[in-house]
């Protein structure tokens, strides 16, 4: 293997030593605005709805995602808020997989994927997924459609807070996984469609 | 300059649709970038840029230490670390853990780093089948082609190149909408998807706190090759190293704004290890490798001036911006990186003598390095080159006659009474000009380097009289 003659070479083009600390790296930037939830809650809606996602905010969650859905199938995710919102009860909602390949094949033939998020994002109009025993990563990724429904505290100012909130993603999860807008190509002659390889629509209810 | 890349360049020119083509998708993603990096758009632009090219620079200069500390920490999230050379070990590994597991089926997300290396070609010369899922990536695979653009890989090709290639491959009939034909790959991917032994990724970043890579795309591709299949592996350059995840909110708000014109590209992954099945993860890869490449960039890296070139976050942005790539195209470059990135990477990691002609391939305008990202001097690492070009072509006793103009032209210059001369000389012997500019030089003059010089250069005619008359006359 060549793990020693890379490290060789690195070093020795570097002029440095095994073993020699790096120099003082620059300071992480971080720079957290001050904002108010309901101006953060605004920005994120436009942000959404700019990306041709659906943006709704609603007292009553369990309503507007029958509403959404319309009798059509869905796979939720264990999240305990989809289950205290009733959002789980719904008829043609399936949920309580922890069977990884039961899972996949109940993702890959529904019409819906139904999750909450760990935070969204005002000023891009992102959800912020991590993976865990709540969150599958496959529900937001192999529906047509996917339907977040978040509580408003959970919305953050952007990049920034978040990584103020969670300086080291591995330390929570394997998989943190940004979702800004549905899923998009341009690759034929630049012209815009949605709905490639994960879900073409996308809707975040935010609740409360 | 080589005569393919002469040929390569001459074809480009001439093919009209094709440079409609690449002067329309380049102008889109240029105004796009400009629109969302605009100081009503992203105030703090340029103090982001700064801290991007610091980042950098502290990176590679104490690159050995943050990829042991990324080596480290995959580790100790359960995945593993592979040290490849050059082309050659990256394929020996993948074939060996595709034995090992029995696995036939390979689904690929968009990596120049694979391109760069042939990766799909060496894995099905060995019976395996690997399948690029990044749609324009999977044009050119079906097409047989390398991609156009580090960014818009197959932007030289029209909804009906693309209905011809699906219908002969796919024996799908034509179809010519851009919305049906995705539809077409998105069925014949899922399939794949499902089925796949291994997903292999490139990464944007790897980030060394953390042992993680992290991956932007627009699709979806990404995400499904690094969650469907139950071996992960990400093949990066070993360049692709920052220190800490809280430095992604410096680079991400740089990378999809160069690239796309997007304030964030629509996934961003960030995958340090395999499922944590332990903690109750449900799905995700089991095994989780990344492949750490040199292939010739620890060669750029003891010259301080050069070794920028190792910052690239390969957003393409110097693509779009560069007059010269929007005429000659992304195949005319003789290797997988095109336009001023392009011309810089592939000299140092092929050797200058690989396309002489390329780090000439600018008019040095500056243009690329005013949109870099993590600002890479790009034309004076050009000019760098250029000298290296030269000094070789000097040492094999070429261009004779270019250093002999080159000496009468310095004798002219100092000294001055020849130069009026001269001047006056050229005012009487001045050939007809056509629409105020002189494109054909009198016979006797176009020879050697100075024809090849003025082909594609015209000249405005002398003065009747000079600046030194008129100054002499005040």
């Amino acid at each position: 293997m060549s793990r020693e003659s890379i490290l060789h070479r690195v070093r020795t083009a570097l002029g440095r030593s095994a073993g020699d600390p790096p120099a003082a790296p620059p300071p992480v930037r971080i720079r957290v605005p001050e904002s108010d939830r309901e101006a953060r809650i605004a920005s994120m809606m436009a942000r959404v709805e700019a990306l041709a996602g659906q943006a709704c905010r609603t007292a009553d969650p369990r309503a507007a995602v029958a509403g959404m859905i319309a009798g059509k199938t869905a796979v939720a995710s264990n999240a305990e808020f989809l289950a205290a919102c009733g959002i789980t009860d719904l008829p043609c909602v399936r949920s309580g997989l922890t069977d990884r390949d039961e899972l996949r094949a109940a993702c890959a033939s529904a019409d819906f994927g139904i999750t909450s998020a760990d935070y969204v994002l005002a000023d891009t109009g992102t959800l912020v997924m991590l993976s865990s025993p709540q969150e599958a990563r496959l529900i937001s990724l192999l529906p047509p459609a996917h339907i977040a429904v978040v509580p408003a505290e959970r919305i953050l100012s952007g990049l920034d807070e978040l990584f103020s909130l969670v300086p080291d993603p591995a330390a929570v999860s394997s998989s943190l996984v940004l979702i800004t807008g549905p899923s998009r190509t341009a690759d034929i002659e630049q012209i815009l469609v949605r709905g490639v390889h994960g879900p073409g629509r996308i809707a975040v209810v935010i609740a409360g | 300059m080589s005569a393919e890349f002469q040929q390569k360049i001459h074809e480009t020119l001439a093919d009209a649709n094709l440079q409609l083509a690449i002067y329309t998708a380049t102008g889109r993603l240029k105004d796009k970038r400009v629109e969302n990096v605009a100081p009503d758009v992203l105030p703090d632009y340029q103090e982001l840029r700064a801290q991007a090219n610091a980042i950098k620079k502290h990176t590679i200069e104490n690159l050995d230490y943050y990829l042991e500390e990324f080596e480290r920490n995959v580790e100790a999230h359960g995945g593993k670390v592979v040290w490849c050379k050059d082309a050659g070990e990256v394929s020996d590994f993948i074939l060996g853990l595709a034995k090992e597991r029995r696995a036939r089926l390979i689904v690929k997300s968009k990596s120049m780093t694979t391109e760069e290396i042939d990766l799909n070609e060496s894995l099905e010369h060995q019976g395996l089948e690997s399948v690029e899922t990044d749609l324009g990536e999977y044009i050119l695979q079906l097409a047989h082609e390398r991609p156009y653009h580090i960014v818009a890989p197959a932007l030289h090709k029209t909804r009906y190149d693309v209905a011809g290639i699906f219908s002969k491959n796919l024996h799908v009939p034509e179809e010519t909408v851009p919305e049906k034909q995705t539809a077409i790959a998105r069925a014949v991917l899922r399939e794949k998807f499902l089925a796949a032994d291994i997903g292999i990724s490139g990464a944007n970043f790897l980030v060394a706190d953390s042992g993680a890579v992290c991956i932007v795309e627009n699709e979806g591709n990404a995400r499904l090759t690094t969650t469907a299949p139950k071996i992960h592996i990400a093949v990066a350059g070993i360049e692709k190293l920052i220190p800490r995840a809280q430095d992604l909110a410096t680079f991400l708000k740089l990378l999809a704004r160069s690239a796309t014109g997007q304030a964030l590209s629509v996934y961003t992954s960030f995958l340090s290890g395999p499922r944590r099945a332990g903690a109750g993860e449900i799905d995700g890869p089991d095994e989780f490798y990344v492949v750490l490449l040199d292939n010739g960039r620890t060669k750029l890296l003891p010259d301080r001036a050069r070794r920028q070139s190792l910052y690239c976050i390969r957003c393409g942005a110097c693509l779009n911006t560069c007059p010269v790539y929007r005429k000659i195209g992304g195949h005319s470059f003789p290797w997988v990186y095109s336009g001023p990135i392009g011309a810089i990477i592939t000299p140092q990691f092929m050797g200058v003598g690989h396309e002489p002609g390329l780090p000439f391939a600018s008019s040095l305008c500056g243009a690329c390095g005013e949109v870099c990202p993590v600002k890479i001097d790009i034309p004076k690492v050009l000019l760098d080159l250029r000298s290296e070009v030269k000094k070789a072509e000097a040492r094999e006793g070429h261009s004779r006659l270019e250093r002999l103009a080159f000496r009468a032209f310095a004798w002219v210059m100092t000294h001055p009474r020849v130069y009026a001369m001269a001047g006056r000389m050229a005012a009487a012997v001045a050939p007809a000009s056509d629409g105020g500019w002189i494109r054909h030089l009198p016979a006797p003059l176009a020879v050697g380097p100075l024809k090849a010089w003025l082909s594609q250069r015209d000249l405005p005619p002398p003065p009747a009289r000079s600046f030194r008359d008129l100054w002499r006359m005040r």
